[in-house]
């Protein structure tokens, strides 16, 4: 039980939690960063509230730097791959309707049946699909 | 004023993911990989994102935003196809890099190379899906 393991993923979780609460009760709006990132790429209604959600979560590890704290980001995928990641996340969210922010904490906290059998579907492939890529290939 | 309160939420988003590990893709994986050296830490923060958002989702329910007329929320309750597929196809991806869309657009300050390479080949995999969408609801006209 360290600080690192438990006690940081448990705030930062809360934290995510608090932030999908303050879009629903002042904008009505759902925080699926899949669904908010591809309104915005299409411009369906101007840049408005979706180009300043991407906007704060973009700037908050440089705050957390100045603070001292900077995120740690490890990434040993090879360009190709992260390419081939990038096309199959989009394609699959965007198909699927929702990611892990919107399927798996919003759609799961309004015990959406779509969103949790969504969650519970992505969770099994990317497990199968890392066993596979760590374990057997 | 929906534009302030948009911004602060993505920046306690970007915070939250930055703090708890999920901005970096290593931590993801080491959560996905079961039957290797388990990271835990993704669990704990869906505990700690649902403990707060279940209730307040509940709290919340068919009340009137204070900044917005209504609440757009899905209203689809149907397990379809495009559903399964979807987050099937999301999983390998996710399964590959560890990298989704949240912590992709959080990690841009932070990796800006790899950040933009991820992104840029979801943004295409996204448009690509809809147009796909769009041709087959148009050839089944």
């Amino acid at each position: 039980m360290t600080e690192s393991s438990v006690i940081l993923p448990l705030a930062g979780g809360v934290m995510i939690g608090v932030a999908a609460l303050i879009l629903l009760a002042f904008n009505g709006r759902v925080m699926g960063v899949s669904g908010i990132w591809s309104g915005l790429i299409r411009w369906s209604d101007g840049p408005g509230w979706r180009l300043a959600f991407v906007l704060g979560s973009i700037t908050a590890p440089l705050g957390l730097a100045l603070l001292g704290r900077p995120g740690d980001v490890q990434i040993e995928t090879t360009a190709p791959m992260l390419i081939v990641a990038g096309l199959l996340v989009g394609f699959g969210s965007a198909l699927g309707a929702g990611c892990t922010s919107g399927h798996g904490i919003c759609g799961m906290s309004r015990f959406s049946p779509r969103s949790i059998v969504a969650t519970l579907v992505f969770m099994a492939v990317a497990i199968v699909t890392v066993f596979l890529v760590r374990h057997v290939g | 004023m929906t534009l302030l309160v948009a911004a602060f939420a993505g920046l306690l988003f970007g915070t939250g993911l930055t703090i708890s590990g999920m901005v970096n893709p290593a931590v993801v994986l080491g959560f996905l990989d079961l039957t290797g050296n388990w990271n835990p830490a993704l669990l704990f923060v869906m505990i700690g994102a649902l403990a707060v958002a279940v209730p307040g989702y509940q709290l919340l329910k068919g009340r009137r935003p204070f900044l917005a007329e209504t609440q757009s929320i899905p209203s689809r309750s149907d397990i379809d196809v495009p559903l399964l597929l979807g987050a099937a196809i999301f999983g390998v991806g996710w399964g590959l890099a560890g990298i989704c869309p949240g912590p992709a657009l959080t990690m841009l300050a932070i990796k800006p190379t790899s950040a933009s390479l991820f992104i840029i080949s979801m943004s295409a995999g996204m448009l690509g899906a809809l147009w796909v969408g769009r041709s087959i609801s148009g050839s089944a006209k």
